[in-house]
C-alpha cells in the first residue's frame, strides 16, 4: 500500500495525542500527576495540538475536504467515519476535563470520560485497517493491539516529557515502559505473523494449484488464487492491461525491497522502542521525540509491507 | 446509507467466458468510450499524448499463461466491477456516497457526496474502482445504468456497453438472481466460479472456467514417408496418429 505521508502523520500524531489525554484523564483525577496549573494547561494543549495536528493531516488525503462533514454520517457500518464521530466526541471532555480541573471542581468523572473517549477513538482508527481484509498485513489480529498500546505508549511518553519539567515521580516514565515493551512485543509477533508463508515478494508467481504449502487458512496470496484459474496449474501473468502505471498500482502496487524493510525494522525497533526504553528514566523529552520518530517509521512500514489481492492481478504475490 | 439494502430479487450482473474470450479489449474500449459521457462522465486521461498516459478506466483486461509446457494455455481476464452481495465498498464508505441500488443490486458512487477518502478503494479485493484525480471523487463500473434502461436506445442495445461490443460472445448480462434467466442457466450449465469466494464479498459477476482439453501427448512413432504404395502409407499414417 502506498504510504501517503498524510496519513502516516495522522496516526501516529492523534494516535500519541489520545495516549496524552488518555494517560492525563486517568491519573491526574487519582492525583498521580503534578497538580500545578501550567502543567495542566500544557499537557492537555500537547493532547489536543497532537490530536488537531492528526486530524487535519487525514484531511490533507480526501479528495474533497470541504466535504469531510459528510464523513461523520456512516457510523452504522463504517469504522472512518465512527472514528470521525468519536474524534469529534472526545473533543467535548477533553477541554472540559482540564479547564474544570483548573477551576478546581470535581472535574475526575470527566477525566475518566476523556480516557475512554481517547481509546474509543484509538480502536477506532486501528479497526479502520483491520478491517480490510483484502491487505492479509493489516486484516491480522495484532493490527489493533498494536495501535492501542503504541498509543499508550507515546502518549505516555509525551506526558512524562512534559512532567518531568514539573518534578513528577517516576510513576508515568515506567508504565510507558511497561506500554513500550509491550508494544514491542505485539509488533515483533506481527511481523513474525506477515512473514509466516511470504514468498518472494514481487519475483512473479511463486504458487501453483498445490502452492497451498505454508499459507494456511491465509486467503489469496498468488495470480492463481486471484483468477480462480489454479485447476490448469500456475498462472503467470503474460501481459497486464495497462503499459503504464495506473491509479490501482500507484495506491495499492507499492513495493519495497527486502532488504530495505528488513533495515527500517531494526530501524523503527531501535529508535522507537529501544532507545525510549533506556531514555525514559533519564530524559523523558528526548525519549518522547524518539518514540515518535521511531513509530513514523513503524508506520510507514505498516503501509509500505501491507500487500493488497489487487496486485494479484497484475502477477504479483502477497 | 451505506448499509447494505435487505436482498432483493434482481441481481444485474455480467457472465464473463473465459474459454472464448480473445482478449481483444473491445470491451475496455468501448466501456471508456460509453462511460466517459455517460453516468459518471467524464473518465480521465494525463498525459494521453505523451511517454506516460494513464486514465480511469472500468475494464480492464488482463492475460495470463496458466499450466506448463505443452498444456499451458492462455487466458484472456476482463476485470471489472462484480457488484458484489456484500459490497465492503460500500459499507465502509464513511458518507454514504457509496450505495448498493436495492431495485437490482448495482453498486455506484454518488460523486456529489464522495469526499475521495480512497478508502473503498483500499476495501475491494477485485481492483474495481479507480480514483478520478481530476475531480477528487471514486468512479467504478456503473453496469451501464444509462444504456440498460435507457429507453431512447433500441431495445437490442440495452445492455452494457461491454457486452454489447465483445465479438466472441465472451460477455453477457442478466438477472443473476433468476435461476431460471438465460445467464443463470450458464453459469450452471458451465461451472461458473466466484473470484476469492474466501474472501465473503459474494461476487454477482461470475466467471466460466477455460473448457477442459485433452492433454498433450508426444506423437506415436512418426510416420514412415518411404513407403511407396499410397494406401499402405494412409494405413501407416493413420495408425501413427
Amino acid at each position: 500500500m502506498h504510504p501517503a505521508l498524510s496519513v502516516i502523520l495522522f496516526t501516529t500524531a492523534s494516535g500519541a495525542g489520545y495516549g496524552v489525554l488518555f494517560w492525563l484523564g486517568l491519573l491526574a483525577p487519582l492525583g498521580l500527576l503534578p497538580v500545578a496549573a501550567g502543567f495542566g494547561v500544557t499537557a492537555s494543549l500537547l493532547g489536543l495540538a497532537l490530536v488537531t495536528v492528526g486530524l487535519m493531516s487525514s484531511m490533507l488525503h480526501l479528495g474533497h475536504p470541504e466535504r469531510a462533514w459528510r464523513g461523520v454520517s456512516q457510523w452504522r457500518t463504517s469504522w472512518l467515519s465512527r472514528e470521525a464521530v468519536a474524534a469529534l466526541i472526545a473533543y467535548v471532555p477533553a477541554v472540559l476535563f482540564p479547564l474544570l480541573w483548573l477551576l478546581g471542581g470535581t472535574a475526575g468523572p470527566l477525566g475518566f470520560v476523556a480516557a475512554a473517549m481517547a481509546a474509543v477513538t484509538v480502536v477506532c482508527t486501528g479497526m479502520i485497517y483491520a478491517s480490510l481484509k483484502p491487505i492479509r498485513q493489516w486484516h491480522n489480529p495484532y493490527v489493533l493491539p498494536i495501535y492501542l498500546l503504541a498509543a499508550l505508549f507515546s502518549g505516555g511518553a509525551c506526558l512524562a516529557g512534559v512532567a518531568t519539567f514539573w518534578h513528577a515521580g517516576p510513576l508515568l516514565a515506567d508504565a510507558s515502559v511497561v506500554a513500550a515493551a509491550l508494544t514491542l512485543a505485539a509488533k515483533l509477533a506481527y511481523w513474525r505473523s506477515i512473514d509466516r508463508g511470504a514468498g518472494d515478494r514481487g519475483t512473479g508467481d511463486r504458487g501453483t494449484g498445490d502452492a497451498g504449502a505454508g499459507r494456511r487458512g491465509a486467503g489469496a496470496r498468488t495470480p492463481a488464487d486471484a483468477t480462480g484459474l489454479g485447476k490448469l496449474g500456475t498462472v503467470r501473468s503474460l501481459d497486464p492491461p495497462n503499459t503504464e502505471e495506473n491509479y490501482l498500482l500507484r495506491e495499492m502496487g507499492y513495493r519495497i525491497a527486502r532488504k530495505h524493510a528488513a533495515r527500517l525494522r531494526v530501524i523503527a525497533v531501535l529508535l522507537g522502542f529501544i532507545a525510549p526504553i533506556v531514555l525514559l528514566a533519564f530524559i523523558p523529552p528526548i525519549a518522547a521525540i524518539a518514540a515518535l520518530l521511531g513509530l513514523l517509521v513503524e508506520r510507514w512500514l505498516f503501509f509500505a509491507e501491507a500487500t493488497h489481492t489487487i496486485t494479484l492481478y497484475y502477477g504479483r504475490t502477497a | 446509507m451505506t448499509a447494505i439494502p435487505p436482498p432483493g430479487g434482481k441481481k444485474l450482473g455480467l457472465v464473463i467466458d473465459l474459454d472464448t474470450c480473445v482478449g481483444c479489449h473491445a470491451c475496455a474500449v468501448n466501456c471508456k468510450e460509453w462511460n466517459t459521457s455517460g453516468h459518471s462522465a467524464p473518465l480521465p486521461d494525463f498525459d494521453a499524448y505523451q511517454a506516460n498516459p494513464q486514465g480511469v478506466w472500468f475494464n480492464r483486461v488482463h492475460s495470463y499463461e496458466a499450466g506448463e509446457g505443452a498444456d499451458s494455455r492462455t487466458v484472456y481476464f476482463p476485470r471489472s466491477c462484480l457488484h458484489c452481495e456484500e459490497p465492503a465498498c460500500v459499507t465502509v464508505c464513511p458518507t454514504g456516497a457509496s450505495y448498493k441500488r436495492a431495485e437490482d443490486g448495482i453498486v455506484l458512487v454518488n460523486p456529489d457526496t464522495c469526499i475521495g477518502c480512497k478508502l473503498c478503494s483500499w476495501a475491494c479485493p477485485y481492483g474495481a474502482r479507480e480514483f478520478d484525480e481530476d475531480a477528487g471523487v471514486m468512479k467504478k463500473c456503473t453496469l451501464c445504468i444509462d444504456r440498460i434502461y435507457n429507453t431512447n436506445i433500441p431495445e437490442e442495445d440495452r445492455v452494457p456497453a461491454c457486452v454489447s461490443t465483445c465479438p466472441a460472445q465472451a460477455r453477457h448480462f442478466g438477472d443473476l438472481g433468476d435461476p431460471a434467466s438465460a445467464v443463470s442457466r450458464l453459469v450452471a450449465e458451465r461451472g461458473g466460479y466466484d473470484l476469492m469466494p474466501e474472501l465473503g464479498y459474494k461476487p454477482v459477476n461470475k466467471y466460466l472456467p477455460p473448457r477442459e482439453r485433452p492433454r498433450h501427448r508426444e506423437p506415436a512413432e512418426p510416420a514412415i514417408e518411404s513407403v511407396a504404395n499410397p494406401f499402405l502409407r494412409w494405413i501407416d499414417r493413420a495408425l501413427s496418429r
